[in-house]
């Protein structure tokens, strides 16, 4: 049916293909966007400093700041977009900007 | 049949929509729809059916909860009128877009200001172009007729469009006239269990009510009106499908006396049943003239129309409303828009009347129709008003 | 066809007097309507309500100008509204009134067929309040015909369940204690 059809090609082009109600089909698909090439500058944590607090992870308005087996919070470079937010609000001040690279 | 019984039109609506086993109501409650919203709540407190009464607190949360649970799948109703229908005005298109069949009662009243508790179609008016398949009743029958057919409508696949159904405030919510409902057996016959196309679950994440950029805007805008203009089709053949079950017929437009008659008078809502008593006594003083009542409104029976106005000379079109600053009435401009590129077309004289529950009475119809036919060209101007 | 208009004060029940005489009627067989003079309502206001009762469905919908029988529920309303407005020439008038017939005929200058009973002390006595509306549709039973009295059993037992009882009571007395006075 008109689901099946929808879901074999990525993004409709005719008005014919648009899915009902312009839903969605495939979940998550933002996931399938790595936005890590927009950032100028990405986060360098200071284990050191760190005291795990994961105040870094409530901020992060991306969301891609996950907690890793030690129990350090880290950046996914993926899709961190080098905002800067969880430097700002790392009080130990465990985290710092550093230029990206190219 | 069944059997005919006295009820208030607003209580029966309300009979109407427990018939058709809704699954959420959220109402919020605005006169004179207030009894529709009371009795509903009376309804599910009570337990007859096995629903939700979400007591929300505005109208604009009632159509937002109402899509929300539309959109996970239940069946839900939900009624307002004038003021409560311009706060749900934002959500009204996109309700449509998302294509949620979610089914509306609106008790037509003025829109203020100033303010008005009284009967006329301004309410209705400037929700034309969100997308809902928009119709009126013309008595209690109808109402309790086309609020169950208006389920199985919105729920068709090839439709999955919401639907207002338009009840005039106090002239009919409020009159106690006899009425017949049919069974629940004959109901259940008639509207099975809602099958939604997709619904809301965490089983089966997909997303609804989502972003687009311009490079796709135009495109889904074209997919909205085709559905739309597409929901015809099955709307006549729903209204089909009752009328072999219940022997009420229903039609986009009906006539009365219409075939032949130099001089047609169109109307919406129950104002038309008033009219047919002004055109029997204009005929039976020997005057050429019928009646045109226009049951559905968006989409525009343009064809059905086209058909019953041909060979008309004068076509008095009745609008309850006005669009401030326009060509004149909503029913008259759309209705000659359309007519413009037919070779023979009558002379269209619009007249804006019965605002703000000014009542229109068997003598009105008639005077209306005496100074149309003398008029020369297409006019539009308001009856009625003292100067 | 036959047009009837109730002038009563808000709360004193002239709509459910339409609802009931609306409700009996479509139970008879015949076609009817019952509506208020829609608006905000307020206890003790002067309101009016109407009923349409016919053999053949009814198809107008505007509000009764000419109505055949006008019924004043508040005998404080003679005199404060123009009950008789549109009246038709044959028309009938009841009134609620301690007041004797002449006495009506000469605070409404009216002079067509009339109807009064004391309906207040009726209902005081009946149903220890002094809403006569179910009263005064004795009254109304009896000077049109337009229904049997016992075509308000079953809408007054619905409406009124155990005190209905009470209300077919008071509704008989009215019945059998209206008094005509011919027009002059």
């Amino acid at each position: 049916m008109k689901k099946k059809k929808a879901a074999s090609k990525k993004w409709p082009e005719k008005w014919q293909e648009i899915n009902p109600g312009c839903m969605v089909f495939l979940p998550g698909n933002a996931a399938a966007y790595k936005t890590g090439s927009w950032k100028a500058q990405k986060p360098i944590l200071d284990k050191q400093k760190c005291i795990k607090c994961g105040l870094c992870y409530i901020f992060c308005p991306e969301g891609c700041i996950q907690e890793d087996k030690e129990g350090y919070f880290i950046a996914d470079l993926d899709y961190c977009k080098g905002c800067g937010i969880c430097a700002h609000e790392c009080w130990p001040e465990a985290i710092a900007m550093e230029e990206e690279v190219e | 049949m069944g059997k005919r019984i006295g009820m208030e039109v607003g209580i029966a609506a309300a009979e109407a929509v427990a018939l058709c086993n809704i699954d959420v109501a959220a109402v919020y409650p605005i006169t004179p729809q207030s009894h529709i919203a009371e009795h509903m709540a009376d309804i599910i407190h009570d337990g007859r059916i096995d629903a939700e009464f979400i007591t929300v607190e505005s109208e604009h949360s009632s159509i937002s909860a109402c899509a929300g649970a539309s959109a996970a799948g239940a069946r839900v109703y939900t009624a307002t009128s004038s003021q409560g229908l311009m706060l749900m005005h934002e959500i009204l298109p996109i309700v449509s877009a998302m294509r949620l069949p979610v089914v509306m009662g609106n008790a037509n009243r003025a829109i203020s200001g100033p303010l008005n508790i009284w009967n006329d179609h301004t309410d209705i008016m400037p929700q034309r172009d969100s997308g809902w398949i928009c119709m009126f009743a013309e008595n209690g029958q109808e109402v309790i007729d086309m609020t169950i057919q208006s389920f199985k409508i919105a729920e068709h696949p090839d439709v999955m469009l919401p639907i207002v159904l338009n009840i005039d405030g106090f002239q009919l919510t409020h009159m106690i006239e006899p009425l017949e409902f049919p069974s629940q057996a004959q109901v259940n016959k008639f509207l099975p269990p809602r099958k939604p196309f997709v619904a809301l679950h965490p089983d089966n994440p997909i997303s609804m009510g989502c972003f687009n950029m311009p490079d796709i805007f135009a495109e889904s805008m074209k997919v909205k009106e085709t559905a739309l203009r597409n929901s015809k089709k099955t709307i006549m053949k729903i209204w089909k499908e009752w009328g072999k079950m219940f022997g009420r017929h229903y039609k986009p437009v009906e006539t009365y006396k219409a075939k032949g008659a130099k001089t047609l008078i169109l109307t919406m809502g129950s104002m038309g049943e008033t009219a047919s008593v002004a055109v029997d006594e204009m005929r039976k003083k020997g005057a050429s003239v019928g009646l045109v009542k226009m049951r559905l409104w968006r989409p525009l029976p343009i064809e059905e129309l086209r058909a019953t106005i041909k060979g008309a000379k004068t076509l008095i079109v009745m609008d309850r409303a006005i669009s401030f600053g326009g060509a004149g009435g909503p029913v008259a401009t759309d209705i000659k828009s359309y007519l413009y590129q037919d070779m023979s077309r009558p002379k269209v004289v619009n007249y804006i009347m019965g605002l703000g529950g000014r009542d229109v009475a068997v003598d009105d119809f008639i005077a209306m129709t005496e100074k149309a036919t003398k008029k020369k060209e297409d006019t539009f101007e308001f009856y009625g008003v003292r100067e | 066809m036959i047009e009837i208009r109730w002038h009563g004060r808000g709360g004193q029940g002239a709509v459910t007097s339409v609802e009931m005489l609306a409700m009996a009627a479509i139970e008879a067989g015949k076609y009817a309507q019952g509506f208020p003079a829609f608006g905000p309502e307020r206890r003790g206001a002067p309101v009016m309500a109407f009923n349409r009762i016919s053999e053949k469905p009814i198809k107008i919908r505007s509000g009764i100008y000419r109505p055949d029988v006008v019924v004043v529920l508040d005998p404080s309303l003679v005199g404060l509204v123009n009950v008789t407005d549109g009246l038709k020439p044959d028309g009938i008038l009841i009134v609620n009134t301690t007041k004797s017939a002449e006495e009506i005929r000469k605070a409404l200058n009216f002079k067509g067929n009339l109807f009064t009973v004391d309906a207040t002390h009726i209902a005081r006595q009946e149903l220890g309040v002094p809403i006569t509306n179910t009263t005064m549709l004795g009254a109304v039973l009896k000077a049109t015909g337009v229904l049997a009295l016992k075509d308000l059993n079953a809408p007054l037992e619905e409406r009124f369940g155990r005190l209905a009882i009470k209300n077919v009571k008071a509704l008989r007395r009215a019945y059998d204690g209206v008094k005509m006075a011919q027009a002059a």
